[in-house]
């Protein structure tokens, strides 16, 4: 069994470290961003691979959730059709706060190469944006650095505060 | 000077105007030619009426009255064996004719052979259903009147199958703009937040490769990034790319190589 020594010389003299609250819930809030699935598209094939075994979401706390009740993230991966468009805002709406939302791919940044009558011209339009992620289609690297970002966004802010009102709202 | 262009007609505009081009024409030859066809037409003759009829690449067309079509695809299926309807819709000639042409591609499994029924309605008038005889054109009928506006009769279940039920429009016929008209630009904006979030949301960007160099509520230069909405008009300090903040995360660590050891001794 192992003996604890407690160096009271060091720390302040007990085995404790400091740290304030905000410090504490982003680390934990960026460590565990659960993310809801939305492939809509072509990226949704990214963003699987980037869950699977060789890419591992699983190592930044990021797990896929069937439910926007369970999630915190929505990676928008795909062309957003103007039909689907209220049910991508019902969804959001359904999501519990802190909520982020990061638009994966040129189709849902700005239509992409959709630039019909059917085609949303980007998901900004319809639900707020924290990360604009670029590529047709994004590797699933690319959609990790963007995790990553959104964890350095996540740390920056203040734990307390309600979401800051979005563009959109 | 120019040449007059209909200002109430779009589709008569030219995209332009190239004086010797000449339309390319599939060769047409005689249904007689082909003895199945042959045979195949006359049974058709002997009940409805022909309007026109002739072999293109292989495949006989046969051109009837629009109040016909069930009549003549229902003789094709039972009789003369034509078993499956491998497609069907409807082209465009408001422009040119006011008329809607409707095509049925038959198959004939046992024949080999495949033969096309044509016939033209016009804008406000409808057509019979063939779902009784084959099912596909279950769908088939209600994407034509998505796109079209082609109202069928006696379909169970007329309704839109591709743009959203209340959609407004019919977006394949050749007047509807590519980039929809007022009523779809809007779509989104209207039905999520209302007619009155016009103004705060903006009509759509349909310039996909439009970057706002001086827009920092929408885009970072990347080891350039400043607070979001700041005025760079007077240019932006160079921030190098960091990975992790620079004081570091909670309970984090930063790899450093040289404190690292590398285990040779596998067995210690």
């Amino acid at each position: 069994m192992a003996q604890h020594q407690v160096n009271y010389l060091k720390d302040g003299g007990l085995p404790v470290a400091l740290t304030t609250i905000d410090k504490v819930v982003n680390w934990g809030r960026s460590n565990s961003i659960w993310a809801l699935t939305y492939g809509l598209a072509c990226c949704g094939i990214e963003m699987m691979a980037s869950g699977a075994s060789r890419y591992d979401f699983d190592r930044f706390g990021t797990i896929f959730r069937a439910s926007p009740r369970q999630a915190e993230l929505m990676v928008v991966a795909g062309t957003l059709t103007k039909k689907h468009a209220e049910f991508i805002r019902r969804l959001y709406d359904q999501m519990t706060e802190p909520k982020w939302v990061i638009s994966m791919g040129s189709c849902a940044n700005t239509g992409g190469m959709f630039n019909t009558y059917a085609t949303v011209q980007g998901v900004d339009r319809v639900i707020p944006v924290d990360l604009y992620l670029p590529g047709c289609a994004p590797r699933p690297e690319t959609l990790q650095y963007a995790v990553l970002l959104l964890q350095q966004k996540i740390r920056k802010e203040s734990a307390s505060r309600a979401q800051k009102p979005k563009r959109l709202m | 000077m120019r040449a007059y262009t209909p200002k109430d007609n779009v589709q008569k505009k030219p995209y332009y105007t190239d004086r010797y081009w000449v339309a390319p024409q599939v060769a047409k030859s005689d249904v007689s030619e082909d003895a199945v066809f042959s045979a195949d037409l006359e049974a058709i003759k002997a009940k409805f009426d022909v309007l026109d009829a002739y072999i293109q690449v292989k495949q006989m067309v046969v051109v009837i009255n629009a109040e016909d079509n069930y009549g003549v695809i229902e003789l094709l299926k039972n009789e003369l064996d034509y078993n499956q309807l491998s497609e069907m819709s409807a082209i465009d000639w408001l422009a040119s004719e006011g008329k809607f042409e409707i095509f049925y591609q038959m198959l004939s499994m046992s024949k080999r052979k495949r033969v096309r029924i044509k016939c033209k309605i016009d804008e406000k008038e409808s057509i019979q259903s063939v779902e009784k005889l084959f099912r596909s054109a279950d769908w088939s009928e209600r994407e034509m009147y998505d796109m079209f506006g082609v109202v069928v009769n006696n379909h169970p279940y007329m309704k839109r199958i591709l743009m959203p039920d209340d959609w407004e429009g019919f977006p394949l016929r050749k007047t509807y703009p590519l980039q929809g008209d007022e009523f779809a630009q809007w779509y989104e904006v209207d039905k999520i937040f209302g007619k009155e979030a016009r103004d705060i949301i903006g009509p759509e960007n349909r310039d996909s490769a439009r970057v706002d160099r001086y827009d920092t509520e929408r885009f970072a230069r990347l080891g350039h990034e400043v607070p979001r909405g700041a005025d760079i008009s007077q240019g932006e300090p160079d921030t190098p790319l960091v990975y992790q903040e620079t004081d570091g995360v909670f309970m984090i660590q930063k790899f450093d190589a040289e404190k690292s050891v590398v285990i040779s001794d596998r067995d210690r």
